[in-house]
């Protein structure tokens, strides 16, 4: 391998992905250095799923800018990259008389920032659309361009259409060192080094380190742990649309939504912690996750929870977005404090970043490139005659493997052969659906393991649930002794 | 597609009720559909024996016990269809996929839910803690182990004292693994007191009543759990803490009856069972769809199962002939003191068969205590019982001529000395 590129991009979650596909429109050469086995392996897999509307950020920022035009870009980069997304609209709800100022407030905050439609609903208004929403609401912040989405086709749909237009990844490689020589930038990893002319570091939680090797004026991350409880698909219409209660100081608080797939998502919790890379659920958390979801949604049945996780959110001191080209550092770019609105901002700051450095560097726009890429075929989306043609052809999709969420062997075979393909049970997880149900995959993981070991080449007991030492099997049963 | 009888699932209850149904009347056409590649369900992993003492009054392994099942289908002329899942099931039709017919529907008179259950993951039991390999509820371990032939880990921890966690201390240890203790949040064990004796005790594995898993470490395998005691309301107790170094989790902390099926086609549910309501011919609350088996009442006993699917199936058989009546007198199966739930709710007197037998679950335990049987508040059973757990399914029998003259009621009752 020529370990020269033109650019570097560390981090292949939706910001390092979203760039990588923004810059693969350029007649450049780029690679992805990721440290985890897959992409969408840190902060973009564990979060709330939500495309935001943009009344929250402080108007000017790059917060509000990116999440205003990441919300507008949203429609057609879902039809282009096959995501499920939909648009089923926030609500704020005020509770308390007391605060009804700070509707308005919000309200003012979001004219300003030029959020369409919005409007504020009475509490009756409310009621009619929700009708399990708490009975003290007062009144809520109605905005229709708040919507849903998969933040793990988003991820993956944005690095395989990256990947289909030349840009390269690496796994399993994270950077140890970053320097200068020669005018170029010298990245190493614990098995490589590679030489480029620009670095975008979009490292998430430890964007401050990578930062802070090369440029004297220092960033620094707080890891913002969020825990959350997602409920079974049984609760297809509780609520219907994201329901959000007052914003402080800690963000945007515990919010009751469905799930693009219909499950029903409660939390996140906002508790600052001194560890970036691991995310324990804790018993705290999850009572105060069903404190603040039963506080806006009457009777919510938290029995019903299938699992509960929880994420890091990448919170920089100065609480913005840092998008730009580090302080005497030619050519190493920063996507620095991506937390909310990071999701819904992901194209956007794929497209700002993009100019950035294409400006720098003198790229020329490619003759063709293709920015479609669809997702894995599913059989029970397709119409009863496609399905059928579908099922003749490759049978494997007439075989459900996972019971709880109807998928089937053809779309984990289909998974694991793509580019850039799953190589671990979460890896099928996250690009199929295979155990994300209420079973959470106790009949449908060791049939997955079969194919995987089938697909891969290698024996059972080298599968890992997601890369490194994560081993689901220790050996054969009667190998030792 | 058409068949007079289908029967979801091809495990102990769907093969028992294909069965029954194909002697009680031969000239049926029925027809099974399993979704795994071999009918026997979860029986198939069971490799320990203790299956069929009060069927055929002998120790089988579980597959044993189904190949007793599975041997008498093609004589009966029994169809069956393998890697085949229903999708969606409605009083005379039932569509499933498999990868020969596509998408299909087959036109039936009468539906047997036999679908089985699942194990409670660890998402739904609030578990904090990191999420690393290693954790697995039991009986996905038990395939692991008996069907694979991997071993999950060698150093085990056990949440939940439900049977397969019994089962799988045993079998863990004896594939060389140290099983260093099973914790139960409840004062007392879920599981039955032989599987406590053989496969703890045997082994001098501790069992820990009142205790749970309170976090869960390790990035990517686990490495260690932490555990405590509980008080009275399940909560654990501050200071009591002890970190076990493992490799393992395993969690038997329950089984949910596999009711989605049923819920979609409008089945009444018992919210005590989480299993369909049924009457004495295990009829659903939609006339011709019947249930049995685990997705009907989790069950401890495979013998049991069989027995109820028997009844289910010879029911089915008889309604698609019409012989079964709904007309006649109605009784009401009430709950008394100390019971949970019992099956059936409610019995047709025109239903019956020889006998009546109700199964019910005690919600505590109870020592020195009776069992009690009320027809209309008289007294007609009233049998001295040492111990009634929760862990073990108990049950009367009533012949169909002590109910002759029939009561508008049964209450089944615990009560203490």
């Amino acid at each position: 391998m020529d370990n020269s590129f033109d650019v570097i991009i560390i981090g292949a979650g939706v910001i390092g992905c979203a760039v990588a596909r923004e810059l693969s429109r350029y007649d450049c050469s780029c690679l992805v250095l990721e440290k985890d086995e897959d992409v969408c392996c840190g902060t973009s897999k564990a979060n709330s799923g939500i495309v935001h509307a943009g009344y929250d950020a402080k108007p000017g920022t790059l917060k509000a800018k990116m999440n205003i035009r990441g919300n507008e870009m949203m429609t057609s980069l879902c039809e282009e990259l096959d995501i499920p997304f939909k648009r089923i609209g926030s609500l704020v709800v005020c509770t308390d008389e007391a605060n009804r100022d700070g509707i308005d407030d919000l309200y003012a905050r979001g004219i300003t920032n030029e959020v369409p439609d919005m409007k504020i609903l009475s509490a009756d208004e409310v009621r009619e659309i929700e009708p399990n929403i708490s009975d003290d609401v007062v009144c809520a912040l109605y905005a229709p361009t708040a919507g849903v989405i998969c933040p793990f086709r988003l991820n993956i749909a944005l690095a395989e259409c990256a990947e289909q237009n030349g840009v390269e990844f690496k796994f399993d490689s994270a950077v140890a060192d970053i320097r200068r020589s020669g005018g170029k930038w010298i990245v190493v990893t614990a098995e490589d080094t590679y030489e480029c002319s620009a670095v975008i570091n979009a490292a998430g939680c430890h964007s401050d380190e990578l930062h802070n090797l090369v440029s004297d004026r220092k960033l620094h991350i707080t890891a913002r742990r969020g825990d959350y409880m997602l409920l079974d698909r049984s609760l297809d219409g509780f609520v219907n649309h994201i329901i959000f209660p007052q914003p402080t100081a800690m963000g945007k608080g515990i919010l009751v939504t469905p799930t693009v797939h219909g499950n029903t998502i409660v939390g996140p919790t906002a508790i600052d912690t001194g560890n970036k890379d691991e995310a324990p659920v804790t018993a705290e958390g999850l009572a105060k996750v069903s404190e603040g979801a039963t506080r806006n949604v009457k009777g919510l049945p938290l029995k019903q929870v299938i699992t509960g996780f929880s994420g890091l959110r990448a919170h920089e001191d100065g609480g913005e977005f840092i998008l730009n080209e580090a302080d005497g550092c030619d050519g190493f770019f920063d996507c620095v404090g991506i937390e909310s609105p990071g999701l819904t901002a992901c194209p956007a700051i794929g497209e700002y970043m993009a100019n950035m450095v294409s400006g720098k560097l003198g790229l020329k726009l490619k003759e063709t490139w293709n920015g479609i890429c669809k997702d894995v075929v599913k059989p029970f989306e397709l119409s009863a005659e496609e399905r059928a043609e579908l099922i003749k052809e490759q049978p494997e999709y007439g075989r459900i493997i996972c019971r709880c969420e109807t998928i089937t062997e053809g779309e984990i075979i289909d998974s694991i052969r793509r580019p850039l393909g799953a190589r671990s049970l979460d890896g099928v997880k996250r690009r199929t659906r295979v155990g994300m149900g209420r079973c959470q995959g106790g009949f449908c993981s060791p049939r997955v393991m079969d194919i995987l070991s089938r697909e891969l080449g290698v024996p059972l007991d080298s599968i890992t649930k997601n890369g490194g030492d994560s081993k689901i099997l220790i050996g054969r049963t009667k190998d030792e002794g | 597609m058409k068949a007079d009888i289908v029967i979801i699932g091809g495990g102990p209850a769907g093969l028992a009720a294909a069965v029954a149904a194909a002697k009680e009347d031969c000239s049926l056409d029925i027809l099974i559909l399993e979704r795994d590649s071999e009918l026997g369900g979860i029986l198939n992993q069971c490799i320990h024996n203790g299956f069929g003492l009060h069927t055929f009054n002998e120790e089988l392994t579980g597959p044993e016990y189904a190949a007793r099942f599975e041997a008498q289908l093609d004589g009966l002329g029994i169809r069956y269809m393998l890697d085949t899942m229903v999708l969606d099931v409605a009083s005379s039709s039932v569509t499933a996929v498999n990868s020969t017919e596509g998408v299909f529907t087959v036109d039936c008179s009468a539906v047997v839910l036999c679908m089985g259950c699942r194990e409670r993951p660890r998402g739904a039991l609030n578990i904090p803690g990191l999420r690393p390999a290693g954790v697995f509820t039991a009986g996905t371990a038990q395939r692991l182990v008996n069907i694979e032939g991997y071993m999950p880990g060698k150093e085990v921890v056990i949440l939940g004292s439900g049977d397969i966690g019994l089962i799988m201390a045993r079998r863990m240890t004896l594939e060389g693994a140290k099983v260093k203790a099973v914790c139960e949040l409840m004062p007392y064990s879920g599981g039955l007191k032989r599987n406590i004796v053989q496969c703890l005790d045997d082994f001098d594995i501790p069992l820990l009543l009142s205790h749970t898993v309170v976090d869960i470490k390790g990035k990517e395998r686990l490495t260690s759990v932490v555990i405590a005691e509980v008080d009275e309301r399940s909560k654990p107790i501050s200071g009591t803490e002890q970190e076990i170094a493992c490799d393992t989790l395993l969690l038997s902390c329950g089984l949910i009856p596999e009711n989605e099926l049923s819920r979609s086609c409008g089945v009444k549910i018992n919210p005590a069972t989480n299993g369909p309501v049924v009457n004495e011919s295990f009829e659903t609350s939609i006339p011709g769809v019947f249930a049995c088996g685990n997705v009907l009442h989790v069950h401890d006993l495979v013998d049991y199962v069989s027995e109820e699917s028997g009844r289910a199936g010879r029911s089915a058989a008889r309604y698609v002939k019409a012989k079964a009546s709904s007309e006649g007198p109605v009784i009401a199966i009430r709950n008394g003191n100390g019971v949970r739930y019992t099956v059936p709710s409610f019995v047709r007197v025109n239903g019956l068969e020889d006998d009546l037998v109700i199964r019910f679950r005690a919600g505590n335990v109870y020592r020195d205590s009776y069992i009690n049987v009320l027809m209309d508040g008289e007294t007609k059973l009233h049998r001295r019982k040492p111990v009634i757990t929760p862990g073990e399914m108990e049950q009367v029998i009533l012949k169909k001529e002590d109910l002759a003259s029939p009561p508008s009621e049964i209450l089944i009752e615990i009560t203490e000395i």
